[in-house]
């Protein structure tokens, strides 16, 4: 799960990461209002979105007067902010960050991250702030600093000073961002984070070390006890379609094809999307109905899939495990005569109680095309779609 | 033989009287496998399905001599439920259980480690579908009829496509010395390379089938020992071509995040350290009779 800027120091402050003053609006009134409140000479006013690069994207206005925040605030609320990290349709802008902009004299990196290959965290820290930290990587390897944190005892203040003192701060400094550094990783670890990223870390005219911008992901597993974090969700972000999957429980992602695929187990369903895109066709979407595949759910599946206005056939592949064919067969029969499926259906059954299942579909009298095999399923998908393409 | 598990492997089911844990249970025992009891705290002395009740894993391992045990407990509390039965002694813990935490997964994989080697946990999972030694013993929520006993070796991420090979082989007339499946989390307990190397010293088992996904660096890390160390043919299969970058294909470690993640790269790994890669995933049985007609 992603949070928004602000949030996310928000949540660093209280860890003791130094932060700008600033604060959120959702109005142009409210902005101006803000930066009076806030007080001082400049002002940053930023689209939050859950994205990066927003810079780039005209994101983010620096405002010399209240007039400048009025109208920065006024061109961002409302719009779709599209930014590389988007795609095209871009993503809603319904708040702003009111932001006091202060000078700085240097731009860090500082990264946390769930490292999978090591199965610890790994703090990450460059003086190449602002920058790319994976082009960075490619390209000059020798500017990152890498710590792998012991998961027993947690990160040592001596790591943070090795962090400091690699990045070429003078002492002053090195005391403040050895407390910036330590807050953030406090934060990933009591947070259930997977990733923090203050990028850039700066450092000021008069020796501070602040957090200019910062990103938090969660780890979606961990939300039951981190309801805090859990309720900065912000389903505007979000794809509505996934954002009614999760409402059903079902795990759900759109994607550019015109083959709806409805699956159970999130392997065997990559694998279909790869078996019609062989057969020379494209999946719309990656669909895992589950272990328990009630009919309900398999009803509410099909609506999801359904929704997509690209779907020229659906293919229903379930290797019945914990679940049994009958029942899903039995689902599919109700959802046909529950909702208006005008797109031809494609079903697939193996595994426990497979005859039966297939019984249950042949005897419904409902034009489902059965298949076998995976390579069947996926090449009368593929003529399918184009035949109701073509009509 | 076959690797892990055998009929005379003694398990014991944690979350033994829950809904979950009694309808696996249940079908584990109708497949054969030496269940000798479980733990649930609170019910210990208790007889559920004809077995003895613990209330916890020492005890059920002081009574019964368990070796091994299965985890239906919920994602909160199952990091705590691996780090007691790694604690009793187990050899091999095997977690069904999707959902755990990943800094829970971080502190249980840190808590193994406190053991030395010769008496260190096996743990298989979480997430995972389980292991299953054809005509012999299960440990886990498989199908069980879905498999033909023999001599093929079968490690995969995900449950369903480790079923969907094991089904298209069985229609051949191959069968499974043992399957493993090591599920889909990005931090798990043990790797395809672990499993690589128990099939490599298992005598029965002649080739082995490696079923992964994107994200990780697990496959290419298996991949590159193959190349160096195993005498026996390895078919390989990476699902996910056509996942797009950065979004979690339902597993929680299915996700394209850094370079080496991606289906096509991963699958190129396996090419280029010698696997047969099975073109698509309706040709997993296919590819594993080519290979064992040569052997």
């Amino acid at each position: 799960m992603d949070i928004h800027e602000y949030q996310a120091k928000e949540l660093l402050a209280g860890f003791g990461v130094p932060v700008p003053r600033g604060s959120v609006a959702y109005s142009p009134d409210q902005a101006v209002y803000t930066a009076t409140e806030l007080g001082g000479w400049h002002w940053a006013v930023k689209a939050q979105v859950h994205s990066g690069a927003r810079g780039k994207a005209g994101g983010v206005k620096l405002c010399k007067t209240y007039h400048e925040v009025d109208a920065a605030a006024r061109e961002l609320l409302g719009k779709r902010l599209v930014t590389v990290q988007t795609g095209p349709e871009g993503k809603p802008v319904q708040r702003v960050y009111v932001e006091v902009a202060e000078p700085f004299e240097r731009e860090l990196y500082l990264g946390i991250v769930l490292d999978r290959k090591a199965e610890r965290v790994r703090v990450i820290a460059s003086s190449e702030g602002g920058m790319d930290i994976e082009e960075l990587a490619s390209t000059a390897p020798e500017k990152i600093m890498q710590v792998v944190v012991e998961p027993a005892v947690g990160l040592q203040a001596f790591q943070a000073r090795q962090i400091a003192f690699g990045l070429k701060l003078n002492i002053k400094q090195v005391s403040r961002a050895v407390t910036a550094i330590m807050g953030a990783y406090r934060a990933f670890r009591d947070l259930d984070a997977t990733m923090v990223e203050i990028n850039p870390l700066v450092v000021t005219k008069d020796d501070r070390v602040l957090a200019l911008d910062a990103k938090m992901s969660f780890d979606d597993n961990a939300m039951f006890r981190q309801r805090a974090v859990a309720d900065m969700r912000d389903p505007s972000q979000e794809d509505p379609r996934e954002v009614q999957a999760a409402e059903h429980n079902l795990n759900y992602v759109g994607l550019e094809g015109d083959i709806g695929c409805i699956i159970n187990g999130a392997g065997l369903a990559m694998a279909t999307m790869d078996t019609i895109k062989y057969a020379g066709g494209a999946p719309a979407n990656f669909l895992d109905v589950g272990g328990g595949a009630s009919p309900e759910r398999v009803a509410n599946s099909f609506r999801l899939v359904l929704s997509d206005k690209n779907v020229k056939a659906i293919l229903v592949n379930i290797f019945a495990g914990i679940n049994r064919c009958d029942w899903v067969a039995q689902g599919v029969v109700q959802a046909c005569n529950d909702i208006d499926i005008t797109v031809p259906l494609i079903v697939r059954l193996a595994g426990t109680n497979e005859e039966e299942g297939q019984r249950i579909i042949r005897e419904s009298g409902l034009p489902i095309i059965s298949a076998s095999s995976l390579t069947e399923a996926a090449k009368k998908a593929v003529e399918a779609a184009r035949s109701h393409a073509a009509s | 033989m076959s690797i892990l598990i055998n009929e005379k492997t003694k398990i014991i089911v944690q979350g033994f009287t829950g809904d979950k844990g009694s309808f696996h249970a249940k079908e584990m025992i109708e497949y054969g496998t030496n269940v000798v009891g479980g733990v649930t705290p609170g019910k210990g002395g208790t007889t559920h399905l004809g077995k003895p009740v613990f209330n916890t894993v020492a005890e059920a391992v002081e009574a019964t001599g368990a070796e091994a045990s299965i985890t239906f407990v919920a994602p909160a509390f199952c990091a705590d439920a691996i780090m007691e039965a790694a604690d009793a002694g187990l050899q091999l813990v095997c977690s069904i259980t999707d959902g755990i935490p990943a800094q829970d997964m971080m502190r249980v994989k840190r808590y193994l480690m406190r053991y030395p080697k010769e008496r260190r946990t096996l743990l298989v999972g979480p997430n995972c579908a389980g292991i299953i030694s054809p005509g012999k013993a299960m440990l886990g929520i498989m199908p069980g009829h879905i498999y033909k006993q023999g001599t093929v070796g079968i490690v995969s991420r995900s449950g369903t496509l480790g079923y969907e090979a094991a089904a298209q082989m069985k229609a051949l007339g191959i069968g499974v010395s043992t399957s493993v499946g090591i599920g889909g989390d990005p931090i798990n307990g043990s790797s395809f390379l672990d499993h690589l190397m128990k099939f490599q010293e298992d005598p029965e088992t002649t080739a082995v089938v490696m079923i992964g996904e994107i994200g990780g660096p697990q496959e290419a890390e298996a991949s590159a020992w193959v190349k160096e160390n195993m005498t026996k043919p390895v078919v390989g299969y990476v699902a996910g071509l056509t996942a797009p970058k950065g979004r979690r294909m339902g597993h929680a470690g299915a996700i394209i995040s850094a370079a080496g993640d991606s289906a096509a790269e991963k699958s190129e790994i396996m090419r280029s350290y010698g696997l047969s890669v099975a073109p698509s995933a309706g040709e997993l049985g296919t590819t594993v009779a080519a290979m064992m007609a040569k052997l």
